[in-house]
């Protein structure tokens, strides 16, 4: 059962088209990931899914409720964790939840109860009294995400939650994440990291410049990928000059230089490593190591979409 | 939803972390003291007390109100912490009570801190105290609003303060607290009456000192549309500026 559709979903500003007329569905109970580079169009459908955006075509339907026209209504079942934090400094942790629970209609008693638990839950217990101006940045986001739970939404909206944080609470996110989501709250998350698509989501969309280029379910994404063999050779030195001879010598293989001394030799059919290890023989170069690559979700994105991931990575550290 | 439960706590909040801080409450005592004050040191009777108390009033609420309210919101926008509020379920009209109730509260307060400093001087007896609360609780509403529409059409925080000072000075003068609307140059006495503090100040005169010259009715009417104006124009602006 879908809890989110998006049909023909379109943001412009002037002339300038920031999403163009998009298409998919959530299910419910799905972690869905939003990936794609900076400038995709991301940050802009969340808004415009949660309603700090209007929408300039198509429709949005959550759980039944036309966010076009009744966006209010809606937001009663939606959790919202912005890509900055934006709780109240001079609040402390349990006062910034507490306000969090009111702004969703909970009473006092079930506010403070749930406050308390949440705190725990992300490791913040000891800083419940602390101003959310003393957090660091992974406590801010942590608490922001707390803050974004408290009403037990039906689905949770996460803009790029671990960006720009600490190893240690990137890790702690992805376990809250994946604790609510068993729990029964389906995620809607943004990111540019592809290894956090990777382990979270069930469901990814690939998104560059404002369009889905790839939408399906992440194990079936992986498939299609692994479907292809890929053998990572590191030589000592004259890979230039490898790749030449390789090509030459088994045509039927396309190849990869990755550094100096790797290169990757990929084929839809199982590569015979013998006659390519003669071939290093023949031309006197120390094979230090063979090993058998299995594709991620990385080597997906570039294929698709041709944007290298580690220039994707860099852009969101700059973010 | 209980919408109530949103109302109150955006309230309760805004007056811990805004309007009860220290250098705000001293604000809201010294600023009208020392307008008592000064008048006090310039009038040569206590009757004198007595005809200023309007303006220094009026003046109490404009300043109280407009400041206060143009800063904060300006500030939340800043930090973003705004955007929280609008992603909540609350009816976006229903929010902007909640933000201005406490600079509306703060403005009433503000008011009453100089009627409290001149009670030790002068005689108040014969005051309509219920005219009295019903244009100050007006008078707080429509600045109130008036510091709303400033707030949300700037950005920036010092801009707010530049742009309330825009408005603010000019009303002072024009809106017959200290020189009478009818001894105005005739040039400026239509500009009075697009002011909606002339209203407001006329209302307190004639239940202070029984010196207005506007129908009751007329001054109460021109408060209540000039906040409904300042309150649609500003919720409109939110929607088409920071619903983007």
């Amino acid at each position: 059962m879908n809890i989110l559709e998006v049909k023909n979903l379109t943001k412009r500003y002037g002339d300038f088209t920031a999403v163009a007329g998009i298409n998919f569905a959530v299910k419910k109970g799905d972690v869905f990931g939003f990936l794609g580079p900076n400038g995709a169009g991301k940050t802009t459908t969340i808004n415009m899914l949660t309603g700090l955006a209007k929408v300039t075509e198509g429709t949005v339907f959550l759980a039944g409720i036309d966010c076009v026209k009744h966006m209010k209504k809606a937001q009663e079942l939606m959790g919202i964790v912005p890509d900055e934090s934006n709780l109240y400094p001079e609040m402390n942790g349990l006062e910034n939840l507490d306000f969090c629970g009111a702004l969703y209609g909970m009473e006092k008693k079930e506010r403070n109860r749930k406050a308390w638990e949440l705190l725990e839950q992300v490791g913040l217990k000891e800083a419940a009294k602390k101003p959310f101006k003393a957090y660091s940045k992974g406590m801010k986001r942590r608490l922001t995400i707390a803050a974004g739970i408290i009403h037990n939404p039906d689905i949770l909206f996460l803009d790029e939650p671990t960006t720009g944080i600490d190893v240690e609470s990137a890790r702690h996110i992805r376990k809250l994440l994946i604790d609510l989501n068993k729990s029964g709250t389906t995620i809607f998350l943004t990111t540019h990291y592809i290894e956090e698509a990777e382990r979270l989501c069930n469901r990814i969309a690939f998104i560059v410049d404002g369009k889905i280029v790839k939408i399906d379910s992440t194990e079936k994404l992986l498939e299609t990928a692994q479907r292809e063999k890929i053998v990572q050779f590191s030589v000592d030195n004259c890979i230039l000059e490898l790749q030449g001879i390789l090509q030459q010598t088994f045509p039927e293989y396309k190849y990869k230089v990755i550094d100096e001394q790797t290169i990757r030799v990929y084929s839809a059919e199982a590569i015979d490593l013998i006659p390519i290890i003669e071939v290093f023989k023949d031309n006197s170069l120390t094979l230090y190591e063979a090993k058998v690559i299995k594709p991620s979700l990385e080597e997906v994105f570039v294929k698709i979409t041709g944007i290298e991931a580690k220039k994707m990575k860099n852009e969101g550290g700059k973010k | 939803m209980k919408s109530w439960i949103a109302f109150k706590s955006i309230l309760m909040k805004d007056m811990r972390n805004y309007y009860l801080k220290p250098p705000n409450i001293s604000w809201g005592i010294i600023f009208p003291f020392a307008w008592t004050l000064m008048f006090f040191l310039r009038s040569q009777t206590t009757m004198d007390i007595r005809s200023i108390l309007p303006g220094v009033m009026a003046m109490s609420i404009l300043f109280g109100t407009t400041s206060m309210l143009a800063v904060t919101i300006t500030f939340e926008r800043r930090s973003r912490s705004f955007e929280r509020l609008l992603l909540a379920p609350i009816d976006l009209n229903l929010l902007m009570l909640a933000k201005t109730t406490g600079a509306i509260l703060f403005g009433i307060i503000n008011a009453f801190v100089p009627v409290v400093f001149a009670s030790f001087i002068v005689d108040l007896t014969g005051i309509n105290w219920f005219v009295v609360f019903g244009s100050v609780f007006f008078i707080a509403v429509t600045s109130t609003f008036l510091g709303l529409l400033i707030a949300v059409t700037v950005s920036e925080v010092f801009e707010a303060q530049t742009f309330s000072n825009f408005f603010r000075f000019p009303m002072i003068f024009l809106c017959g607290l200290f020189i009478p609307v009818q001894k105005l140059p005739a040039i400026l006495q239509p500009l009075s009456y697009l002011i909606p503090l002339t209203y407001g100040a006329d209302i307190l005169k004639t239940a202070i000192n029984g010196e207005g010259h506007l129908l009751l009715g007329l001054s109460f009417f021109m408060l209540v549309m000039f906040s409904l104006m300042f309150f649609i124009i500003s919720t409109k602006n939110i929607k088409e500026k920071w619903i983007y």
